[in-house]
């Protein structure tokens, strides 16, 4: 119990995806702009990044894995140079079927999503998430764990940055550092803020 | 070489940067810029992908249906990166371990899908070949300073040669291990954008809001 709740901190600050790996910065600068749409942002991506890890988990382990394959009397295949080509086809289809069942059975969520859930098929958070799960070779339990964590931890990065912005509108900056350089500053700062926690394990 | 072909290859290492103006390509760029030779290989891969799926996606323009050219474009990069991905395995695999997962993150980069969207897919082969590579190179552009700047003031060295002493060797140099964490990258991008915005005036966002004087508004 302790060891997962050790993962699930360390996925939500520590390894956070989009200030220590800097994975889904496109869109972390893109669509931060306002609170309102980075939740909505955030949200999606904490819901594709939940089912998504767990789903590329189960394929890789029972299907692409060398020697995956034991049960079909095919043990000595290896196929996991087909991983990311797999993964990206589970993630755009996780991503349509999510939103479709959103739309049918939740629609006032999948409104508040609107366009940005079919644009995180694209998100290299998403991908990200699914490799390093692979890297690290967690198993089922720790890959959900992992993918709740990292969506977490990436939503509370945009909505903190976005709420910053929100701010920096009435700020005083120099010209040439106005809009896309200052940010990569605020993300630096803010960045900085993530490290501090590398001293709770 | 005509000089719009030239002009192709080289407006975007400065003037229509990809990293600086076009906000793509930023996730898999920063990660891997602790050290100039992970950078640099990091670069490579990222032009021959550019110009590979440059050709390849322009050679196919006119059999794509447009409803699905995503998902071929997708397949196209994802192929190209695969077998990428398994040549660096088999020649360098120390640096293939370092650059961990983002090779394989190629594929989600913005960059790639970006210019086969919006250049490969309407303009000819040798164009957006040559597109990919000028976007490849402005994006490494970028890469190489970073991770030359990093590894400098981080370790003292370039390219792994040692050029300042540090002081636990009995030097004078004490690494900045700042340089080594992630906020580094975002400084030093900031800054890079900053100088070529003093450079290029053009390219300066305009505020949404502007301060008025006090004083004229008391008056």
């Amino acid at each position: 119990m302790n060891g997962i709740f050790e993962l699930l901190l360390r996925s939500v600050f520590l390894d956070n995806l989009a200030l220590s790996f800097f994975l889904g910065m496109c869109t972390f600068l893109a669509v931060s702009k306002r609170v309102d749409t980075a939740f909505g942002v955030g949200l999606a991506m904490m819901f594709v990044q939940t089912v998504t890890v767990p789903v590329n988990n189960l394929i890789y382990t029972q299907l692409l894995a060398p020697g995956a394959l034991a049960w079909a009397g095919l043990g000595d295949i290896d196929l996991s140079f087909l991983r990311l080509i797999a993964f990206i086809g589970v993630i755009a289809a996780m991503v349509q079927v999510l939103e479709m069942t959103l739309e049918f059975h939740v629609p006032r969520l999948h409104r508040a999503m609107g366009i940005f859930l079919p644009l995180i098929t694209v998100n290299c958070a998403i991908l990200g998430g699914s490799l390093f799960m692979v890297e690290r070779s967690y198993g089922f339990g720790e890959s959900v764990v992992f993918g709740f964590g990292t969506g977490l931890g990436w939503a509370i990065a945009i909505v903190m940055f976005a709420a910053l912005r929100e701010r920096l509108k009435y700020a005083d900056i120099p010209e040439g550092l106005q809009g896309l350089g200052i940010n990569f500053i605020v993300a630096g700062i803010m960045s900085l803020g993530f490290m501090a926690f590398a001293g709770m394990g | 070489m005509s000089d719009n072909n030239w002009r192709i290859l080289t407006r975007p290492l400065i003037d229509d940067n990809p990293l600086t103006l076009q906000i793509l390509g930023i996730c898999s760029a920063l990660a891997v810029t602790t050290s100039l030779d992970t950078a640099l290989l990091m670069s490579l891969v990222v032009v021959c992908v550019l110009a590979l799926s440059g050709a390849v996606i322009s050679l196919m323009r006119r059999q794509i249906p447009r409803s699905v050219r995503i998902i071929v474009q997708i397949t196209v990069i994802a192929t190209l990166v695969i077998v990428v991905d398994q040549l660096l395995q088999a020649y360098a695999f120390e640096l293939s371990k370092r650059l961990s997962v983002f090779v394989g993150l190629i594929i989600t980069n913005c960059i790639v899908l970006g210019r086969a969207e919006s250049y490969a897919m309407h303009k000819g082969v040798v164009a957006s070949t040559l597109d990919g590579v000028g976007n490849g190179l402005g994006y490494s552009l970028i890469l190489i300073m970073v991770g030359a700047i990093r590894e400098f003031f981080g370790k003292g060295s370039l390219l792994n040669v040692q050029i300042l002493v540090p002081t636990s060797q009995g030097g004078s140099f004490e690494p900045l291990q700042l340089m080594l964490l992630p906020p580094s990258a975002f400084f030093i991008i900031g800054g890079i954008i900053w100088l070529i915005r003093r450079r290029r005036p053009g390219q300066v966002e305009k505020p949404e809001f502007s301060l008025r004087d006090e004083r004229e508004v008391s008056k």
